[in-house]
Formats: structure tokens, sequence, C-alpha cells
């Protein structure tokens, strides 16, 4: 059945901004589809309020939308676009959900629009938990058992049926609180009786309990025939209990027979029959009980989802394209592979390697969370890495995490054999309970003679996973025991690099250096070699440049001149491959691109969102670009997006070994974000040839003497400060330049460990902790300049001209980061002639640094004796966090100028020499974890906590703040009563915006100090008890849904204090919080404009008409 | 422990270097490889794989040690056995022994860590090659020099080495694992004991040529009484059984040489219903006048994508074989039921005149998908109809 023509217009509705739990891997899945379905020439039209994305850039699809992902607004998009069909499956469970909110209100039914791939029955089927035990239960699968109680009796009853261990959980608590899982019938009975007394509701829910068992997922794929495919099965490294994306997994399965195996895709098959997801991809998770093989079936996803990503990008085969292909009426045998071109897309891919991913956790920047690994996701990314054999990969994916790990110990990061070490009783502990240090205490277990049955008893790790571990250790143990490296023989070298040992562990244990490492080892001949990844283990020619490293004896890359006369032929061939704007006589023919690795608070997709355009440019300029990078959720790891793709961890050695075969005539650190530039110097002094802006200018910005010595020479104003490496000198210092004072660490990126401090009591406490977050490197102190107005400013330069094509005035005044703070395109309280001179002095500091490519400057206003006075913050020579809000709200595409610049193509040339003009507002509004972790105060402060962003654009700054509350999920009520509760020096600047609502008719709810004020301004009041002074208090009207809005500006900080209880409690609620003075007026402002006027959608292909 | 140095030498000169896991000794073969992710214990008992020495492309094998259940022949029949890395521990709750206890019991030479994907990608640009493995003979020049010697596959009759001597009943049912839980693995078990005990299921003669014991087992789940006969059974011998339905089995090797096995099948065309896989459908094929050619280097995995005709349906299966029937020389009185996807050539034919069908792939799994299981129920349909 070839493509439908009945349709010709298909909307597709994004993830929204990265949240725990939904990442790039929607822009991944969302691009490819918008690709796939344009290739097909259907017109697209993308709803998403995620400018970072590249499925949100204009040439992604034909209509673009950046707006709110509610069905209110995507309503107004499918009115103005009035599309033939829906595809709901692409765009993780807020797409879903936003699809089924529009059939659900009848929008679907209204405009005639077709649901696609899989309609709204199906979803529910597979989303109801009832509906698909019964779906389950049907076709013969067994399912959790469990069942909701409301007296002991039954409970008792109940768990003579199931049997102990049993989980109890009370129904409707705060976060799931009170789960417990109870071992003996004492046990249980207490934890009933508790628990009904804990739940509202006086119910519990009873599940036999499947912690411990095998964990596994199937990813499935179906088309109009009912032709079903596997593609990839993965095997949880971490048992039952812990939430997959919070797992160790890896793929394929390991410790299945074929027999089980077989069953289990059978099972598979089955469950996507009985749901009738009628096209696409689909996830379902199966677990196994490891004594006897009892299979549950635990959920289905009926679309793609994060493990959908990591399956293509663990096979090769790209589900989400094939998924939209099926859904507009392609049958799976109708397809081709793209990677062997040959064979179908009908068929089940195998592999002939080891994938390993391992989520990276934040939790240094939430340290009142509990960091124990649930069933709810608190990771916030991800690596993979792909090796010959599940040991290599697993310490490969270790070095791809980024946090200081070089592998499986003997590192930086080692405790074994320091004072730290942790004794017997503290590695059971660690092993007994999970959570993100729990891979590293294995290590420590079996360095302290514990055995696999052993540890395995604390852990329920398959034996298997154990083993290869425990063999890692033994290798280790035989290293040590040579004890250097002239020791070393060749045999040894080769087993341990196969073994997924780095240069750097390998210095460590034989008194060495990375470098003489790595140069003993290539003198031997022991080096990596790089194999394709080609979905069918080699039985067919692969034409798709997408490789891994391993130590073995072939490898597949082909030499440098025969990849560019190859290029050069389909070049000459014409088509899609023929570059735009080839740059003729340039000397660059390669070109690398180093990635941003595991998306972290700080640094995340608007990073990939740059590799991707530097990748892009280079190839419109017929420049062969290469991508190296280890995060499977990406766009940048797309085998097509580069002309080839290296899946590697981002460190000195594995970025060398792809220098060493790729030959790059340039690379390029500046888009990755951290990660790369901290690369840098090493690659350079390796003979790295570094593109763009030089790795000194970089450093001298980062320097503190050069940079203070640059902005004397320019004439700028810079805050006192001063540099300290020992607490004494930060003291000092202290004394010097008073109070308040701004703490952080050198080179960290997210304000790590950033604090104001007040006084001198707080100046110890967070010197101390910035020295150990700093690693060794200084600790900056800065005069905090309360109550100033930062300014984040983007811009190019070419060596000849500087272009600033983003000037953002942040809402929140200084103190809060960046990264977590609201801002505005263009300012929207400076004057004119500051943002020029905040222009002017961004322009010097590129000529001054000799900028090639991007840059970013924070700097910040304070009104001084009435006259505004421009400090400069920060320079960092690189891409910036905010390089796509600027080209979504300008539409300059600057990242890619900025590539082209690095290429060699000057602005001018690139007719680029000019400022865009922002004839709107835009609004970037940052989106934050806080739902995750339960109890944990959300005032913002120096230190980046939010994981994503939204846009809201419109014509005036009202509206478009309006938007971009919407869009980050944070509902402005229209009715119903506002708590307020501001501290003392934001007294004065309350009054007002409480009278507006007053007067626009919400209710106002205040404590004692709030509530007298605004009745002194005939402003009427109730007032609500604090927390100290008994019920019924505001957290009580919180729970009870009698608080719409909470407006709370903080005294203090800290989950102990009660407006840090209230704040997490607003949280837990869903009720919206503001924090700043800055946020509730412009709060009320967008109030008003809510009730004055309609939101309005416009496609951003309106927006920039040429 | 001591590791014993072991080497894989191919005809075109290359060799390679790892350690035996296996038993001592020198074995040559014809080198292959089987893409199958799961399955190796399947894999080293299909007795199709007679001088074969098999490369798994999967590196991780061994992982879940060997048990009694999954076996499909009483002993390993391949020459020789490849492996990346084998699993020292084996984990799941079936395991009986380890992979390596194993092959050392049953005498099966076999490397580990070598660069098998090289290997693998040298197979497939060069075609299937002849080769020697061993643990004894270390020089390179000399196994290069053993496995040009080597026979080869072509024009051997291996199946007289794999095939039974004596006839037997079958009585075992497909492994519990066949079926989705528990429950519906003892209602087919129950049905199959009442029917056999009762026998009044219809009566399958097996020609076994080296037959994999999913097979019958298949055939005895499905109510079936199944007499095994050696595949060098002449038509009168088979036919003596009153036979409801003949099956042909898989086997080892090359069909042309099977003169004897051609001749019994064209004197049983007609008389019973008639049902081949693999090597059972090469020789169907050739007792109906077409020919066989060898592929270059074959069909083995567990991911093939196979397409039925009549309705466009796609099965992945579990494929094992080097030599597949030519299209340019089917006769009249063969029709194409099923085509492979990846690479076009026939994988199912089926008799216009008389009641026979055969498939090139397995249909009994094991190692495998289970979506061609139908054609059992097809060959009971042809079998209750006539």
């Amino acid at each position: 059945m070839p493509r439908r023509d009945d349709i010709k217009k298909i909307l597709l509705i994004g993830s929204g901004p990265i949240v725990i739990g939904q990442a790039c891997e929607f822009d991944y899945s969302g691009t490819q589809a918008c690709k796939a379905l344009r290739e097909e020439g259907y017109e697209v039209v993308l709803v998403n309020s995620n400018p970072a994305t590249i499925m949100t850039d204009p040439a992604t699809a034909e209509r673009t939308y950046i707006e709110p992902l509610t069905w209110e607004v995507v309503e107004k998009v499918i009115a103005a676009e009035r599309p033939d069909a829906l595809l709901p499956t692409l765009g993780g469970q807020t797409g879903l959900n936003v699809a089924m909110d529009l059939e659900r209100h009848g929008v679907l039914e209204k405009y005639g629009v077709e649901m696609i791939g899989a309609d709204a029955d199906v979803i529910d089927k597979a989303e109801s938990r009832e509906r698909f035990k019964q779906a389950m239960n049907k076709i013969g699968l067994d399912v959790c058992r469990g069942k909701t109680i409301k007296s002991i009796e039954a409970a008792r009853e109940w768990v003579d049926q199931i049997g102990l261990p049993a989980v109890v959980r009370p129904s409707f608590t705060m976060g799931g609180s009170g789960s417990a899982i109870a071992y003996n019938r004492h046990e249980f009975d207490e934890l009933v009786l508790r628990g009904l007394d804990q739940s509202p509701v006086t119910e519990v829910l009873i599940e036999e309990s499947i912690i411990g068992w095998k964990e596994y997922e199937m990813e499935v794929i179906r088309d109009g025939d009912d032709n079903v495919v596997i593609i990839c099965s993965i095997e949880n490294f971490d048992p039952m209990g812990v939430h997959t994306g919070d797992s160790i997994t890896v793929a394929p399965a390991q410790t299945l027979t074929d027999k089980e195996y077989q069953r289990m895709r059978d099972a598979s098959l089955a469950v996507i029959r009985e749901i009738g997801v009628e096209t696409g991809g689909s996830n379902i998770q199966f677990a196994i009980d490891p004594d006897n093989g009892r299979m549950i079936v635990i959920e289905m996803n009926p679309r793609v989802s994060r493990s959908s990503a990591l399956a293509s990008k663990a096979t090769g085969f790209p589900i989400a394209k094939i998924a939209a292909k099926l859904a507009v009426g392609y049958r799976l045998y109708e397809l081709p592979n793209d990677i062997t071109r040959e064979t179908k897309a009908c068929f089940e891919p195998t592999i002939d390697y080891v994938v390993t991913k391992m989520p990276r956790f934040a939790f240094e920047k939430f340290p009142e969370a509990d960091d124990t690994l649930m069933t709810q996701m608190k990771s916030v990314g991800e690596t993979m890495a792909i090796g010959s054999t599940f040991k290599e990969s697993f310490q490969k994916a270790l070095r791809g995490l980024e946090i200081g790990c070089f592998g499986f110990g003997s590192d930086g990061t080692d405790l074994w054999g320091t004072e730290q070490q942790p004794s017997r009783e503290e590695i059971v502990a660690k092993l007994a309970r999970p959570c993100p240090e729990r891979v590293h205490y294995l290590r420590y277990a079996f360095k302290d003679g514990m055995t696999v049955d052993e540890v395995f008893g604390l852990t329920n790790i398959d034996r298997w996973f154990l083993d290869n571990l425990l063999e890692i250790v033994e290798t280790e143990e035989t290293l040590r025991g040579v004890g250097s490296l002239a020791d070393m023989t060749p045999e040894l070298m080769r087993t341990a690099k196969r073994f997924g040992f780095s240069d750097r562990q390998l210095a460590l244990m034989l008194a060495s250096s990375e470098m003489e490492v790595r140069q003993q080892r290539l003198e031997w001949g022991i080096r990596a070699v790089f194999k394709s990844v080609d979905t069918c283990a080699a039985e067919f020619e692969a034409y798709t440049p997408y490789y891994y490293s391993t130590y073995e004896t072939e490898d597949e890359v082909a030499p440098k001149a025969e990849r560019l006369a190859a290029l050069r032929e389909k070049h000459a061939a014409g088509g899609t491959e023929a570059p735009a704007a080839p740059a003729d006589g340039n000397p660059l023919k390669t070109v690398m691109i180093l990635g941003g690795g595991p998306n972290r608070i700080g640094q995340g997709i608007e990073f990939d969102y740059c590799c991707c355009h530097a990748s892009f440019a280079l190839r419109e300029l017929g420049i062969e670009s290469v991508m190296v990078n280890s995060n499977p959720e990406t766009v940048s790891t797309d085998y097509d997006t580069s002309d080839l793709l290296f899946f590697e961890p981002l460190t000195v050695e594995d970025v060398l070994n792809v220098v060493d075969r790729v030959e790059p005539d340039g690379v390029i650190v500046q888009f990755g974000g951290q990660t790369p530039l901290n690369l840098a110097r090493a690659l350079s002094d390796a003979g790295v040839p570094i593109i763009g802006t030089s790795v000194d200018a970089i450093e001298a910005a980062e320097d503190r003497e050069k940079f203070q010595a640059m902005l004397t020479r320019l004439g700028l104003r810079q805050p006192p400060g001063g540099i300290a490496r020992t607490t004494e000198q930060a003291r000092r210092i202290a004394g010097e330049i008073g109070y308040p004072l701004l703490v952080r660490p050198s080179f960290v990126l997210g304000g790590r460990a950033m604090e104001i401090c007040y006084d001198n009591a707080q100046l110890e406490k967070f010197v101390a902790e910035a020295f150990i977050a700093a690693q060794g490197q200084p600790v900056l102190l800065d005069s905090f300049l309360e109550g100033a107005t930062e300014v984040d400013v983007d811009a190019i330069g070419d060596g000849e001209h500087v272009i600033v094509p983003g000037i953002m005035e942040h809402i929140e005044e200084a103190g809060v980061h960046s990264g977590d703070s609201a801002c505005s395109i263009p300012p929207y309280s400076l004057p004119g002639p500051v943002v020029q001179e905040i222009r002017a002095a961004a322009v010097a500091l590129a000529q001054d640094l000799d900028v090639r490519g991007l840059m970013n400057v924070q700097f910040a206003v304070r009104w001084e004796d009435a006259q505004p006075v421009v400090y400069v913050i920060e320079v960092n020579p690189r891409a910036s966090r905010t390089a796509p809000f600027v080209a979504k709200a300008t539409g300059m595409p600057v990242a890619r100028v900025a590539a082209k610049v690095m290429a060699g193509v000057s602005l001018a040339q690139q007719g680029c020499t000019e400022d865009p003009v922002p004839s709107y507002v835009s609004i970037k509004e940052s989106v934050f974890p806080f739902i995750k972790f339960a109890g944990v105060d959300i005032v913002l402060g120096p230190e980046m906590r939010s994981t994503g962003e939204v846009m809201g654009t419109s014509e005036r700054f009202s509206m478009a703040f309006a938007k971009s509350q919407l869009a980050a999920g944070s509902v402005l009520p229209q009715e119903g009563n506002v708590f307020i509760s501001v501290a003392e020096r934001g007294k004065q600047h309350i009054v007002e915006p409480a009278r507006k609502l007053h007067e626009m008719g919400y209710g106002l709810l205040a404590t004692e100090g709030t509530a007298k004020l605004l009745e002194e301004n005939d402003i009427p009041t109730q007032r609500v008890k604090k927390i100290r002074e008994g019920h019924p208090n505001l957290i009580d009207f919180l729970t009870d849904g009698k608080v719409a809005l909470v407006m709370n500006t903080p005294r203090g900080k800290g989950a102990r204090t009660d407006e840090g209880r209230i704040r997490a409690a607003a949280v837990q609620a869903r009720v919206p919080c503001l924090t700043t003075m800055e946020a509730v007026s412009a709060a009320v402002r967008a109030m008003e404009a809510l009730r004055n006027e309609e939101m309005q959608v416009q496609s951003l292909q309106d927006r920039f008409v040429k | 422990m001591s590791y014993q140095t072991a080497k894989l030498a191919l005809e075109d000169g290359t060799v390679f270097t790892g350690t035996s896991i296996g038993a001592p000794g020198e074995v040559d073969g014809e080198v292959c490889f089987n893409t199958s992710m799961t399955g190796y214990q399947e894999i080293l008992t299909d007795p199709s794989y007679r001088g074969q020495i098999v490369t798994m492309t999967y590196p991780q094998i061994g992982n879940y040690g060997v048990n009694e259940e999954d076996l499909e022949s009483a002993k390993p029949h391949l020459a020789g056995f490849v492996v990346r890395e084998h699993s020292r521990v084996a984990s799941n709750f079936r395991s009986e022994k380890s992979l390596s206890e194993y092959l050392q019991e049953w005498g099966v030479v076999a490397i580990e860590s070598i660069d098998t994907r090289a290997l693998v990608r040298r197979l497939r640009s060069r075609g299937a090659m002849r080769g020697v493995l061993s643990t004894i003979d270390l020089d390179d020049a000399s196994l290069v020099a053993k496995a040009q010697g080597s026979p080869g596959l072509v024009g051997r009759n291996l199946v007289q080495e794999v095939m039974p001597e004596l006839a037997c009943d079958w009585q075992e049912p497909v492994s519990e694992w066949t079926f989705l839980n528990s429950e519906a693995a003892e209602r087919a078990a129950a049905a199959a004991a009442t029917a056999t005990a009762e026998a009044d299921g219809p009566h399958i003669v097996a020609l076994d040529y080296g037959m994999k014991w999913n097979i019958p087992r298949h055939l005895y789940d499905a109510g079936c009484q199944v007499t095994v006969l050696p595949g060098a059974s002449t038509a009168e011998e088979v036919l003596a059984h009153n036979p409801d339905g003949i099956f042909l089995s898989n086997g080892p090797g090359d069909p042309e040489p099977l003169s004897q096995a051609i001749e019994t099948i064209q004197g049983l065309l007609g008389k019973a219903p008639i049902f081949g896989i693999c090597l059972g459908h090469q020789l169907l094929s050739l007792a109906s006048g077409a020919k066989t050619f060898k592929l270059k280097f074959g069909h083995r995995g567990a991911n093939h994508p196979v397409q039925r005709l009549r309705d466009k349906v796609v099965e992945i299966t579990s494929q094992n074989h080097g030599f597949a029937v030519d299209e340019q020389s089917l006769p009249d009185c063969l029709e194409v039921t099923h085509r492979s996807l990846n690479d076009d050539t026939i994988e199912g034919v089926r008799r216009t005149d008389v009641e026979a069908f055969s498939v090139q792939y397995h249909p009994e799994a094991s190692a495998g998908p289970h979506d061609s299981h139908y054609l059992f129920e097809d060959f009971l349909q042809a079998v209750r109809k006539s």
C-alpha cells in the first residue's frame, strides 16, 4: 500500500520543554518525522513550545508554531491551518496528552482532523491501568497482581492470595508518599494500618512485589498490514524497582535463552495487536522472575519513547522515521533499510556489539532531595556507549557520563585506597539501596573481597553483569600488580584496552601519564579501530557512516582521500546532497564537531541544537562534517545529521582516537558547551587544529587577571572582586570589597556551588563548598550587585565585523542564575542609550578577544544615583544556552552563521553584517524539575536548576509573558485566591500589583505582616495562619485547592523554613508559585492582558516573512 | 586458568589467533556465520551445521549456559565454533552447565577472542570459505594449506553422517517456554498427550535427514502420531507405515548428491500430503525437476524477513541454508509461495498438481521467531482433507 493521498496536511505536536523524563529524544523523533513526511510530499504543521529544538527551526516544517502546548492553543493552530490529520505518537507523553485533550473536547471532530498512527481509544486502552489489565488478561499475559483495599481484614485476605513480600501504597498521598514493602506479616499489618490512616480516602493499593526481578524492554513496530517486528530488546542492569530511565540498561538482552526471548517476543506481538496500535512504534516493558522465569507485563507506551530513541541509536534503525511513514499508509516491506539500501525496513535488526546506557543525575543541585532511585525518574540525562563486549561498553559509558570517571574505578574519583575508602558496612548499605553511587560501590564490594553471590543477594543485579564487573576488577588487580609502564607487556595492554580501560586509568595504575600510556600502546600497534553500526551484524554492506571505537583488528572507516572523493562525487551528482553554497578553495575539507555529551542541568539541548547547526553549515559549504557525541537522545547523533558520526565518550583519549582516523582540518569546540571546551587545551597541545576563537582567547576570558586587564584596556567596568585559592585569601577579599558577595568556583558551568553571602558565617560555609566543586581550581569572589538588572548578549565575530543578534533583558534581578531567569528580546525596560552602551561593550570585547564565531556576555545594569551603570559580569567566547532562543526570536540562525564564520566564510560574504531587528517581543521562561524532588525549596538563586525552556512571543510584553507562563505549565488563574507573602525589602513593591489583583476580582490571602500592609492600603485581605500558628494554615488551603496562585518572595532559603515548605507544597499541589518581585509584576501585567484580549497564535514562517 | 591458543585459518590465507574454549584438536570445514543474538545451544545441536565451522556474530555467547531442554539433537554436529567472547558464568535458572563445559564434554573445537566482525565481513565479501580451526597446529602456513585442502560442502553427502539408523516413534512435546504462560503450556501438553494416547491423530512419517527435534515436537503437539524414519528410506518403506502425511526434514549440506532421497520423494508425491523444511524443501524442488545452487554466503540467522506472496504478509524467520532453489529452473508444477525480502530468493514452493509444499526456512523456530508456526497447521489441514 503506497502513501495515502487523501491527506495533505499533517499536524505534529512536540513534547515542549526539557523536563525529567522528556528530553531531546522527542526533538530527535519529531525532527525525523517532519523530514520523513515532507519527503513524501506532505505539508507538516508543527506545534512546540521549546525554542531550543531543531524541530522548531523554520526549515524543518512548512508551518511552525512555537506556542504553549495546551489543547486550547493547539485548537487555534488547527483552526488556522485546518490539517487533515494529527500524528500524536511522536511528541512524547505531552504530545499524546494534548492530542487526547483535543479529542476529548471535540476539537478533532469539529475540524475533521483524523488521528493517525494510534487513535484515542487505542491510547486510552494502553494508558488506562484497568483497561490495560483487562486486555492483558484477555490474551493470557500476567500483570502485576494488585487490589485496592479499605480494611485490614480485606488486606489480610488478599495477601494470602499474592503472598509476601507485598507493596503497600496508600491512595492519594502527596507524591505517592508512604509506599513501602512488607516482608513479613507483622510489617504488613503495620504498613496497611498506617497506610489506611495516611490515605485521605482510607484506601491502600496492595500489590505483589516484583522488586528485584529482571526488567526488560522491547521496542516493537507495526504496519497497517499487521506486520510486526522487534527493533531491539533491552535488559536493565538495575532490576525492577528502579525506573528504567534511571537504570543502567544494556542492549540487546543478555541473559535470556532463545526460548525465553521468543516468548517475550510473542508476548510483545500479542500486546501491540490487542491494544491495537495501528501503525508505528511502541515500547513494552516486562519483568521476569529470575528464579522461575515467570513473565509479567509492566506497561506499554503506544508511542515512540526515550527507549525507542535509544533503540534507534543502538541498532541504526530509525524508528521515528519509519513510524511516520507507516502512519501515512506505507507498509514495512515497502520501505528501504537506509543503512543497507538493498534490504527492506521489514526485518529485525541484529547487532554485533553491546550497548550500555547510563543515566546522569543532578542531585548535587538538590541536596535536600532523596537520592534513592525508585519508580519515579530522577535522572536528567544519559550517555550511551558501544563496545565489542559488555565490559568495554560499560567502561566507555562511565567515561561518557563526564562525572570525572574514566572507567570502572582507578581514576581521579576512586575512593579505594584513599582515606575515604568505604568500610564493609558502608559498602553493604550502599548496595542495598539503589542510588547514583551504587555502581561505584559494586567495585568496592569486589575490591573488599565480596563474592558475586553476596553482591547479588544485596542488589539482585544479574550475576552475568556482576561477573563481568568482577572480571574488570580482576584485570585491574593484574595491572596494579605490574606497577609500572616499563614492565607492561603488549599482551596485557591489549587485554586491558579490550576490557575498556582508558589510558587515564592505566596511567594511574602504572604510575605514568595518560600521554605516555598512549604513546607506548601506539608503539605496540594497539590502537582503536572503528566499526559500523549497520543493523545487520555485517551481513550486508552498510552505507551509513555511523561508527564506534573498539580494540579489534579491522577498521571500517575509509581513508580521508577516499571519503573526500566520494563526497565530491555525491556533490557532483546534485540533488539534496549538493552543497548550497560551496566555498571554493576552502582549505578546510573535513571538520569535526565535538558535542555536549549527556544532558545535565546547565548543558543540554541548546548545545546540541548548536552542534547540529554547525554540521548543517559545514555540509552547506561542501565540507565533510564529522560529529562526535555520546548522547543517544539527540538530533546530533542521528545518522544523517553529519557526514560521519562517531558515537564516543567525549574525553581526550577517545577524541584523539577519532582525530587519528578522520584527520580533520579543523575541530569545533565552541558549540558543545563546557564539555569540549574542557578538552580544548589538551587537544590543542596534542596538535589538533581547533578552529574559531583561539584556545588562548577562550582561556583569557576565564583568566581573572587577563580579563581584568582587558576590561581596563576597553574602559569597561566590572564588579570589584578577587580570586582565592585558600579560605584565608577569600576572607581577605571579603574584607576588602564587603558584602553582599557572590562566590563561585571557576571553570564550572551552570552556577554549580555558586552562592551569595551576606555575612562572614555564610562566607565560610559557601567558600568551603565552592572549593570542593572547583576541584583544585580557584574560587572567584565578586561584589554582588543587589537589585541590578542582568542582560545576556549573544554576538558573532569574524575577525573583521561583529554583529549582536541578541540582547536579552532578564526578568529576575541579578542573583538568579541566567539559565534560570526569564528573559526578553528585545529589552523591555532598559533605556535605549543603555542598550546601545551594552552593544558597544559587547562589540569591543569581541574585537579584543578576536572572536571567530559566537560569544556570550553577561552584563548587569544598576541604578546608582539615578544613573544606570553597566557592569560586565562574564564573557564566554563560545555558543551559549541562549543561541537557539535568539535564533527563534530574531529569525537569524546564529549558530549556523557562526559555524560558517569558523569555516572561513566572513559575515560580509554571508550577508550578515547588520543586527537583526526583532519586530515582536519574545520571552524565554525556564522550566524546573521540582515536582520530581518532593520537599525541595524552589527559590531561585545563583545555582542553575532548570532543565528546560519555553518561549512565548507576541506583539506586546504582557501577552508574551502570559504565553511563556502557560507554556512553562504555570497556569495564571483567571479567578480564585492569590496568596501573597513578601520579604521586607519587597513590601513597598507589592501594594500596586495587589491592588490590581483585587480590582480584577481575585481574592487575596496573606499572613499577618503582609495582610496588615495591604489593609493599610485599603486592599481587602483574608488572613491565614502561618504554619507554626496551627491549622488551618496556608498548606491546608493549598491542599484543599483553595489557592490558585502563590506569590512568595524569600526572606531565607531552605526546605526547612516555613516559607520553603509553603513553596514546596505549592509545587506538589501544582499551584503556580512566583518567587521574585519582578515575576510578580510581570505576571500581574500578563493576567490583565489575558482578561482584555485573546491569545493569538502565529507561525514562524509568517513572523519572519521576507 | 591457563589459556590455550587456538587459530582459525581460511583458504584465502587469513589467519585469526584466539583462545580455545572447547576441546583441544583440529577440525576443518566451511566457515559460515549466524546472526542470531540468542539460541547458540540450538545452533550447536542443529545437525544441518554438519561440516561447518560456525561463527556467532553476536559477541557475548554462553551467557545463559546450556540446558537439556533446549537441545535440537543429542549432540553438537558442527565442525567448529567461533565466538568473540564466551561467558565464564552461566546465568539463568534453567542452566545446567556452562557453554565451555558442554563444548569440552562433546569434543567441540572452539575459539574465542578473535575479531569476529572482521571474519564475517571477509565471508560476506568473498563468500563462504573453507577453513581449519586448530589448537594443535599453530603454524599459519600449514593451517592455510590444510584449509585449502579441505573438501568443502559441494557434492558431499553429509546427510548419511547425521541421520538416524533406526526408525522411532516420537513422544516429546514442545518446550513449555513456547507458550505465553504456564497455563497454555499445560493445556497444550495435556491435549497432545490425550491425542497420542487415544491414537486418533493423523499418522505422520518424518524422513530424518538430520532433523531438528523441534519439528517432530510440533507435530506431536498438534496431536499427530509421528514415526521418524532414516532419510535414506525408500518410498516403499515409507508407505509401509501407511502415513496420512509425509514430512521431509532439514539436514546438512548440498542437496544435489542426495539422489536416493530425491527418488524416494518422487515415489511419494501424490500418495500423501508432503511438507518439507529447508533441505526437505530443496529435495522436494529437486524431485519436482528444479535445480539448486550454492548461495554466496548463505542465510543463517533469526531475523530473515520472508514474504508470503498470497497476502503479502511478512514473517520474520529462522534460517540456516547455504543452498537455494534456482528460479530459472522451476518446472510448471512448482509455484513460488514465499520469497526472501532481503535478496528475493525462493523461500517456499507448492506443487500445483499434488498436495505438497515446502519452505526454505524454519517454522519450528528454535532458535528464532514463531511467526511461521501456521505452516504446521496448513500441513495438518491438508492431511485431514486428503
